[in-house]
């Protein structure tokens, strides 16, 4: 695959992009520090080559690309395409966290948020979706979140701008999908990452890799949504069963 | 921050002896160590070295920090944020032809704490320790300026880095010299020795015919029966004789929950090491291992430290001089045993020459190590196993203790001064500081 690759330089994007580039996908990385993507560049083009694989000057894989600044999303996508040689894959695990009580706290950031996961992210994809067509199709793998799932008390901020973006991806993957664009949208649980480090992990929290194997599977075979790790998935329908006046009373 | 129920948060080594503290992690280990006190690895030393001080109780922790910024396939030289673990470089390179140049009996353990620690592995007598393949290093010092460090560029710092236990600076990237290997399954040779002489002649013999040698004796047996073991010498297989396979994954069993104490005592120690040594064949055993198995028998238990119940426990490891001769070695078994310490089998190695690390643990002799189930005795029998290691002329592995009293350490450890005198002049507040060496050093808490 010739994948770019927004938010490869941490957490579920580091394992996912390192699982790509273990089985000899070619990545090309857009971020917002381009001296720290270039140290993820040369991860990835070390395992690919130790993989077998041609292991790219990390220098020409990489462009800036900031979730915050929509005029930087266009001219990133292009350079992908020209350094890959054309473009079939786009990944996106790219965005801002923050607790629901920061949020209600500081109206500042939650603007930010809720452009940087939700307008920005959707813009981000729109481009991407552009360029996708124009050559045929290919998979644009997008990390949502099982916060956007239902109204839940404790992320109602993260959780709403997560189900708008939930909601965009599956109308994009039913409007393009005949053409050959195939949308995944990945509603990662609780996963051990450095941005949910210091939190209490709940039941079934998982590790960036499992969430990594699945979500590599799902692009595969153009599964248009992943829960990960596995067990969310059921824990989800459930949720997604109760009840309003059940979800009233829940702390979760 | 407080932990759940507002109690202080806790720590610990892999040895489960509890300090306060909490880890900090992030990928971003250059702006983690601003600031920073002290910074971890994967908490596998087994003492209070990765334990923070308890005024400032926040260790940062590398391993996120874990991307290869470089490999060069000609040369075997690899460059690496400081969090990569062992784990991941077997994973990723043996299947390839290449292995670390000296390896530790754990993987789990990051390339920041290897020379932290300056580990030495089953090659100590030919290859010395991992810091004599380090060509360069990236640290963060105490005034917070981040340097490009090697045995030419600023010596003094960077030997006193290797294996200066993270006191010197923080270990940001490593630069080392990875080996090309001939397949990656090992060819080992294992034998039972009847006793304590016997066993260090064969370790001796061993050493130039064999790039690994360890042997596990067992260390509760008396009389002419003392030291009775098994030795294993090893080498990576030649294409010929190993299999056409990879070698897989292998599967790895956990202990469940925390053991009670009491379960292991004198008789059921003795009882497993009784069966081990009966379970090996009298002659001589020849064997493909898969490699994992012969580097890292222990990974295939995960969380084996539960097994010593709520108080934990502590490893002895010391290193006796080879001019003091086997007998040293006898002392030490008999000290041991007198004193009613029960280990289960305790790993035997003879170590070659001195590296360059200001305080690196080993010197040419026997080195002995064990486990030492924490009891309210554990202090009085370190301290006589200290004194006896003092009389000979040895010395204790940093990486392993958590008792050692500092006026002992100073006895032991010429070489201090020059290490105090090169840690004053990078760090002149000693801002950058562990439990271990507010214990051993006198650090402020």
């Amino acid at each position: 695959m010739k994948v770019a690759f927004l938010g490869a330089s941490k957490g579920m994007g580091r394992a996912l992009a390192r699982q790509m580039a273990q089985r000899g996908d070619d990545l090309f990385l857009l971020g917002r520090d381009t001296a720290d993507l270039e140290k993820s560049a040369a991860d990835l083009a070390v395992r690919r080559g130790l993989a077998g694989g041609k292991a790219p000057d990390p220098k020409t894989r990489v462009a800036r690309c900031d979730l915050e600044d929509p005029a930087t999303f266009s001219p990133a996508l292009v350079a992908a395409e020209k350094a890959l040689g054309g473009l079939d894959t786009v990944v996106v695990t790219a965005g801002l966290f923050a607790s629901q009580e920061e949020l209600e706290h500081d109206p500042a950031l939650l603007r930010r948020l809720l452009e940087v996961d939700f307008s920005h992210t959707v813009l981000f994809c729109e481009e991407a979706r552009k360029r996708l067509l124009s050559r045929g199709g290919g998979t644009l793998c997008v990390f949502s979140s099982v916060a956007g799932e239902r109204g839940r008390k404790p992320v109602a901020l993260y959780g709403a701008a997560k189900a708008g973006l939930t909601c965009y991806l599956e109308a994009l993957d039913h409007r393009h999908r005949l053409e050959g664009l195939a949308v995944v949208c990945v509603k990662p649980g609780f996963v051990r990452t450095g941005m949910t480090e210091g939190l209490k992990p709940p039941p079934f929290a998982g590790e960036p890799d499992d969430v990594a194997r699945r979500v590599l599977r799902a692009i595969d075979a153009g599964k248009p949504v992943v829960y990960a790790p596995a067990p969310w998935a059921l824990v989800m329908a459930v949720i997604r069963l109760l009840p309003r006046a059940v979800m009233r009373r829940v702390g979760f | 921050m407080a932990g759940r129920d507002g109690q202080e948060p806790m720590l610990e080594g892999w040895g489960r002896i509890k300090g306060p503290g909490r880890e900090e992690v992030s990928e971003d280990l250059e702006r983690l160590t601003r600031d920073a006190v002290l910074t971890r690895g994967l908490g596998r030393s087994y003492g209070d070295s990765s334990l923070p001080p308890p005024s400032s109780p926040v260790a940062k922790g590398s391993r996120l920090a874990d991307r290869i910024l470089s490999f060069d396939p000609g040369s075997g030289l690899l460059r690496a944020e400081a969090g990569v673990t062992l784990l991941e470089l077997n994973r990723l390179f043996l299947r390839r032809g290449w292995f670390v140049p000296v390896s530790p009996g754990t993987q789990f353990v990051t390339l920041g704490g290897m020379v932290a620690a300056d580990v030495h592995g089953k090659n100590h007598h030919r290859d010395g320790c991992f810091g004599a393949w380090v060509t360069g290093l990236r640290v963060r010092v105490a005034d917070g300026r981040i340097l490009d460090i090697s045995p030419r560029v600023e010596p003094e710092l960077f030997f006193a880095t290797v294996g200066g236990m993270g006191l010197l600076g923080h270990i940001l990237e490593v630069e080392f010299r990875m080996v090309r290997i001939p397949s990656p399954w090992i060819l080992c040779e294992s034998e039972r020795i009847g006793n304590l002489e016997a066993f260090l002649q064969a370790l001796e013999e061993a050493g130039p015919l064999w790039p690994y040698t360890v042997g596990w004796i067992d260390c509760l047996s008396r009389g002419s029966g003392m030291g009775r073991g098994i030795l294993q010498r090893g080498r990576f297989a030649e294409p010929e004789d190993a299999p056409a396979l990879l070698p897989g994954n292998l599967k790895r069993r956990r202990i469940p929950f925390e053991l009670p104490g009491f379960l292991l005592c004198r008789a059921t120690v003795r009882l497993f090491n009784e069966l081990y040594y009966r379970k090996h064949f009298p002659r001589m055993k020849r064997s493909i291992l898969h490699p994992e198995k012969f580097f890292y028998p222990l990974d295939a238990l995960l969380e084996w430290n539960l097994l010593y119940g709520p108080r934990g426990f502590t490893q002895y490891q010391c290193v006796l001089p080879r001019e003091k001769g086997g007998a040293a070695a006898r002392r030490f078994l008999e000290l041991l045993t007198s004193r009613g310490g029960a280990s289960f089998l305790c790993v035997i190695k003879d170590c070659g020459q001195v590296g360059g690390g200001l305080l690196s643990f080993p010197l040419p002799g026997i080195s002995v190590a064990l486990d030492i189930p924490v009891r309210d005795s554990t202090q009085e029998l370190v301290d006589a196993l200290n004194e006896l290691v003092i009389e000979e002329g040895g010395r204790i592995y940093l990486a392993k203790d958590a008792f050692t009293r500092s006026d002992h350490f100073r006895m032991m450890e010429p070489r201090l001064a020059r290490f105090l005198s090169v840690r004053r002049k990078w760090d002149p507040e000693g801002r950058i500081r562990s439990a271990q060496s507010i214990r051993l050093l006198g650090d402020k808490p």
